[in-house]
């Protein structure tokens, strides 16, 4: 059974470890915050300015002033603490954030990213996402194996504009868990009931399979 | 020489046809509402606007675009506003879109006096198209350029006589580097003091910065995701 986006999140929660600060994009990597597993403490960077976010406010909690980066409403926890713009990406930029979550539109087996444009369709702007994959020692990638024409999304050579090159050290997606090598997407692990074969005929990029692959454990 | 100005209309009273202005904000969390509402009555048309976001339709910077007073934004990320991607896809809007980290480091730069900065954000993307690229330790880094605004246009929670400024939450953002880089700073906050009422341990923004000041009114602080825990 492929994974849905939930737990997919729940599946990335397992790279948390204790005292990690953490940066999650939009979409599946903030789901990740619900799942963080018993005894391990993280705290979450938004990069609008704010270490140690809280949860989505009670209703009458809301307050304009305070939001993450995907702009919703956001609150504090104690411990927490409010920085300029300048000094959120020097903290990403300068190594201090652990582990940065984010989704993607294609990876490829050397590691690269693209997510920011489709050209003619959709061009919003990178945001932060290139000042992240440039900097970010470990990065995990939370996206579906294939769009929704079927064709997959790990491929040899990002085909889309892209966001930053050999900086992706591992994938989640809803079929498997799979770190960059130096030859290409390594296979780590199976989602329950998925096949090898199954995830082979969705990587378009060099699938490296070593051994018998584990099914994951949540 | 006093900073205070009685309100928007007069602090931006001299901003000209083809002006540079940085606008603080992130989204609609922390924009001048007061200045931008000025800008919008006084008509100033050719302007290139410095801001992380552009708004939406209704609000916001938005509200420059619809009036086509906008000829150029420098931002990281745009979406959410149908009125600009129609200006954009049709030519009418020229658009630099810019990481943002290196959106908040340029300013920063020209805030601190230096002419430009290196950044990895960017490195092997479309973003480095004639640029220099410099390698340091092994890593390639980008050279970027401090930003040159006619004027910063910040909006602060509260501030002093003086022009000291103390942000709240995240609305702080892009303000104090804004305040810091234009040639011209004009902060809008919600509650304007005496000298002395604020600690000097609590300034975000010393007054050096911030040329003109006045208290802004009729505050909507738009929320643009209102997100509750159920």
């Amino acid at each position: 059974m492929a994974l849905d986006k939930f737990q997919i999140a729940q599946r990335i929660a397992k790279e948390l470890k204790d005292g990690f600060y953490v940066n999650l994009g939009i979409g599946i990597p903030t789901l990740v915050a619900n799942y963080v597993p018993e005894g391990i403490n993280v705290t979450l960077q938004s990069e609008n300015g704010l270490l140690g976010m809280g949860p989505f406010p009670q209703e009458g909690k809301q307050d304009a002033d305070l939001i993450n980066a995907g702009k919703q409403t956001i609150t504090t926890i104690p411990g927490s603490s409010f920085f300029d713009s300048a000094m959120s990406f020097g903290m990403i930029r300068s190594g201090k954030v652990d582990l940065t979550v984010l989704g993607a539109m294609e990876v490829s087996e050397k590691g690269d990213i693209a997510n920011w444009k489709i050209p003619g369709k959709m061009v919003k702007g990178m945001g932060g996402a290139m000042d992240l994959v440039a900097s970010a020692k470990n990065i995990v990638v939370a996206m579906m194996h294939t769009n929704p024409k079927g064709e997959s999304k790990l491929l040899k050579e990002c085909q889309l504009p892209i966001t930053g090159i050999r900086c992706i050290k591992k994938i989640v997606t809803e079929l498997a868990v799979l770190e960059i090598g130096e030859e290409g997407f390594i296979l780590l692990e199976r989602a329950p009931g998925v096949t090898v074969e199954e995830i082979m005929s969705k990587t378009a990029g060099h699938l490296i399979v070593e051994g018998e692959v584990p099914e994951m454990k949540f | 020489m006093s900073k205070i100005f009685q309100n928007a209309e007069d602090a931006i009273a001299d901003i000209h046809d083809g002006a540079v202005l940085m606008l603080g904000g992130f989204g609609l969390c922390g924009i001048p509402e007061n200045c931008i509402t000025a800008i919008v009555k006084k008509g100033v048309k050719q302007l290139t606007c410095i801001s992380n976001n552009a708004g939406v339709d209704d609000f916001g910077i938005g509200l420059m675009l619809q009036q086509k007073q906008v000829k150029k934004m420098i931002s990281s990320y745009v979406g959410e506003n149908a009125e600009f991607e129609r200006q954009l896809l049709s030519g009418e809007l020229e658009v630099e879109l810019i990481p943002q980290g290196t959106l908040a480091t340029r300013c920063m730069a020209a805030g601190y006096g230096m002419p430009a900065i290196y950044t990895p954000a960017g490195v092997g993307t479309e973003v480095a198209e004639g640029k220099e690229v410099r390698n340091f330790n092994g890593k390639d880094y980008l050279l970027e350029m401090a930003f040159d605004a006619d004027f910063a246009i910040v909006k602060a929670w509260k501030g002093d006589t003086m022009g000291n400024l103390i942000f709240k939450d995240t609305a702080r953002n892009f303000n104090p580097l804004m305040a810091m880089a234009g040639k011209i700073t004009i902060a809008e906050v919600e509650h304007l003091v005496p000298a002395g009422a604020l600690d000097p341990n609590h300034i975000h923004t010393p007054g050096i910065y911030v040329q003109r000041i006045f208290e802004g009114k009729d505050y909507e602080k738009r929320i643009e995701q209102l997100t509750l825990s159920k």
